[in-house]
């Protein structure tokens, strides 16, 4: 389910990292030799076998990140991002994997539509990437795609993303027939009627700036009821870019009854506040918003103790004519993929509210768990899929140094530490 | 838990600017507001000349935007240009480049290009001036953007109060009817509570946004809640907005009886406001509207020197500037 370029595989020797695989156990300084784009030694003065040699002294050696939320706007809006594009964006984020979101004109609903993308994908993609399908045709709600089919064709698992699946009677057919393709269900979980119009989080920011309010609870009702109907049914679910306190608290509880839910969050939501849109910077808004200081605090908190299980970017570029409007005309949507740990470790990391562990985890192993993938690793024999990280290392973002073809990132101009140093994709480096 | 509260400092919303436009009453001081009131007032006194203009800004174009009809705040703005003697040219959207599509940014960059000094926009949607801002060199002047600010309305309000109630410092200012949708309401309720002013907001729940009495004020779901108060504020209701399945209320109908300001809610000699345009019969009663206490027509008045004040003010006291002529001593 994951489609990469064909090409190379390579030899690598990086020295004197401190490497560390923390859902593997793995927390030393030693070398690491790839040998045809598999993991061959881990050890201390290791034979460098002609091998290409990376000097990773005084950095960290990572499983490389997987982003389970990402649009890569193909096809359709080639303009804004494209295999290629986003795949290198992905790759100086330090991702090995990016299952892609199947929000695309047209939308990726029909396996043939899912065939062009991966062939594209096996001429294009510098790292792996998957393709979501839609959960019903056109996304309107109405009608469940082929899920079958689609899985056969490679589906990296279904989502209505962008949209909810509104009709709880669908939603529940949905969990029903999606189960015997072993692929997961992605839900954004909004309710329309409560959302309707909202520009962002609904509370004294937008009561003060004159915004329609877009409340935490047209979230939290929706996560509720997807939870209770995947309970009824017995079936898993991956709850997308988590927003709310309400909505970490009921995925917690659900899950303590045995739920099988897994939940994402987003670097903005992690990092920022409502607050922050007073500047009304068109590249604050999105969707879900931004919330308040309680939900910000609820997500850490559910982020470090394993209520939420991934960082996903929800990498949405958008073209620059279409973020140059008045906030309220602007698309909702942020780029993140090449910015996402610097933000993290910045933000959440360096002021010690989540050690770097736990940051490292959500980012690869969450997220890759989640979605039913293997789990990137630091061991003898697994392919190399590894980021060489500086944690030392500040930056600026600068609009004009993306690789996405985007750049509508609220970062730029921020002063960030952290760089991704190197990242190895499926054996072959991919960024460095 | 409690350090997870600390949003990192440069991930804030930066200071604001020095003041080089009038985009939110937010961004001003109550010495910026008492400065501009008393420029007002002392073109007020100029009006009662024979000859009403003052070549105070001769040389300075000002140029005015609409995206939104306006009857009021469009004419007095071009009229306060003109009494201070700077050239004028008004855009409508209708009949302009807005109709084939064009965006804002290019109208402003086009626009830009003449060097206008001082750029008066009306616009739909929040963050208008702040783009415009962004892509002229022009003072921009918030002419009311959305459901966001009016700023130069909140003002007017204040020099009309000040003139024919009192000092705003203590006073008591119930603003009644649609919040939620009332860039008036906004601006009013920071410059009010700016000049130490008390301000209860009454209407029904539905259109008393939440989170509202962050900005400093009061609540009340009852309209007898009015009478306590020495300026009765009425809002305009919208009812462009209160289309059927919108339930903001059940209707209008139901919104006048609960609602409506008339006389009988009313102290004798309390004073009435109201931004206009209004529904008479809707949120104020005729009766009320036509009473010696409305200071309706006070208001319309006070908007032309409060703009004459703002644009001298950007013009002469900007950061450009570092002497502060008098405005009669110029005249």
């Amino acid at each position: 389910m994951l489609f990469v370029r064909n090409g190379r595989s390579d030899d690598l020797v990086v020295r004197g990292a401190r490497v560390l695989d923390p859902a593997e156990g793995v927390d030393g300084v030693c070398d690491v030799r790839v040998d045809g784009g598999t993991i061959a030694q881990l050890g201390t003065n290791l034979e460098t076998n002609e091998h290409r040699v990376v000097d990773g002294s005084g950095l960290v050696l990572a499983p490389g990140f997987v982003d389970a939320h990402v649009h890569l706007r193909v096809p359709g809006r080639e303009d804004e991002e494209t295999i290629a594009t986003g795949t290198a964006a992905a790759a100086a984020g330090g991702y090995c994997a990016i299952p892609a979101m199947p929000y695309t004109e047209p939308l990726v609903d029909s396996a043939a539509v899912l065939g062009s993308l991966v062939e594209d994908a096996q001429a294009q993609a510098e790292i792996p990437v998957g393709f979501l399908a839609a959960i019903t045709r056109g996304q309107d709600g109405a009608e469940l795609t082929e899920m079958a089919e689609l899985a056969d064709a490679g589906a990296a698992g279904f989502s209505d993303d962008g949209h909810p699946v509104v009709a709880p009677g669908l939603m529940r057919r949905a969990l029903q027939y999606h189960g015997i393709t072993g692929r997961r269900l992605a839900l954004h979980c909004e309710e329309p009627t409560l959302s309707k119009g909202g520009q962002i989080h609904e509370g004294a920011v937008s009561a003060e700036l004159g915004f329609a309010g877009y409340p935490s609870v047209a979230e939290s009702t929706m996560v509720e009821r997807d939870l209770a109907l995947a309970a009824y049914e017995g079936q898993p679910l991956h709850l997308l870019h988590l927003s709310a306190r309400e909505s970490v608290e009921a995925v917690r509880a659900a899950q303590a009854k045995g739920v099988a839910a897994t939940a994402e969050v987003t670097p903005h939501h992690l990092c920022l506040t409502d607050e922050a849109v007073r500047t009304l910077d068109p590249n604050l808004k999105m969707n879900p918003p931004l919330r308040s200081a309680d939900d910000r605090a609820a997500l850490i908190e559910g982020l470090r103790d394993g209520t939420i299980g991934s960082i996903a970017t929800d990498h949405a570029p958008h073209a620059r004519h279409e973020k140059e409007v008045p906030f309220e005309a602007a698309p909702f949507g942020v780029t993140g993929l090449e910015t996402a740990f610097a933000a993290l470790y910045t933000s959440l990391v360096e002021p010690g509210l989540v050690p770097l562990e736990t940051l490292l985890e959500r980012m690869s192993a969450g997220p890759a768990q989640a979605y039913g993938l293997e789990r990137p690793r630091i061991a003898v024999g697994a392919p190399a899929n590894l980021v060489l990280l500086d944690t030392a290392a500040e930056w600026q973002v600068e609009e004009g140094g993306f690789r996405s073809r985007s750049a509508n990132s609220w970062l730029i101009g921020k002063r960030l530490k952290g760089q991704v140093r190197l990242t190895v994709a499926a054996g072959r480096v991919a960024f460095e | 838990m409690g350090e997870i509260h600390v949003m990192r400092e440069d991930f804030l919303p930066p200071k604001p600017p020095p003041r080089r436009h009038l985009i939110s009453i937010g961004d001003l001081t109550r010495d910026d507001v008492e400065r501009l009131l008393a420029t007002a007032r002392s073109f007020a006194r100029t009006l009662e000349r024979e000859v009403k203009k003052l070549p105070t800004l001769r040389g300075y174009t000002v140029v005015n935007v609409f995206y939104e009809s306006s009857t009021r705040t469009s004419s007095s703005f071009e009229l306060a240009a003109k009494r201070l003697s700077a050239d004028t040219m008004s855009i409508k959207a209708a009949g302009s480049s807005v109709d084939k599509g064009e965006s804002l940014k290019d109208t402003a960059l086009t626009l830009g290009a003449y060097d206008p000094d001082v750029i008066v926009i009306r616009h739909p949607q929040i963050g208008a001036p702040q783009l415009v801002a962004r892509f002229t060199e022009a003072h921009v002047v918030n002419a009311g953007d959305g459901k966001h600010q009016h700023p130069t309305q909140a003002l007017l309000d204040l020099f009309t109060i000040r003139e024919e109630v009192g000092p705003l410092d203590g006073l008591h200012v119930a603003i009644v009817g649609d919040v939620l949708h009332s860039r008036v309401a906004r601006s009013n309720i920071q410059a009010l509570t700016l000049m130490g002013a008390r301000v209860t907001l009454v209407g029904p729940p539905p259109l008393l946004p939440r989170g509202i009495e962050a900005m400093g004020c009061e609540l009340s779901h009852d309209i007898g809640s009015i009478a306590a108060a020495d300026v009765v504020y009425v809002l305009r209701m919208q009812q462009e907005r209160m289309q059927e399945g919108a339930n903001y209320v059940p209707s209008l109908r139901e919104y006048t009886a609960r609602w409506g300001v008339t006389p009988e809610r009313l102290r004798p000699g309390q004073k009435v406001m109201h931004p206009g345009p209004m529904n008479r019969g809707v949120e104020i009663d005729p009766r009320v509207a036509d009473a010696a206490d409305a200071l309706i027509e006070t208001q319309v008045r006070a908007g032309l020197v409060v703009r004459m004040a703002v644009l001298y003010d950007l013009l002469t006291t900007g950061p450009v500037s570092v002497k502060t002529p008098d405005p009669l001593e110029v005249a």
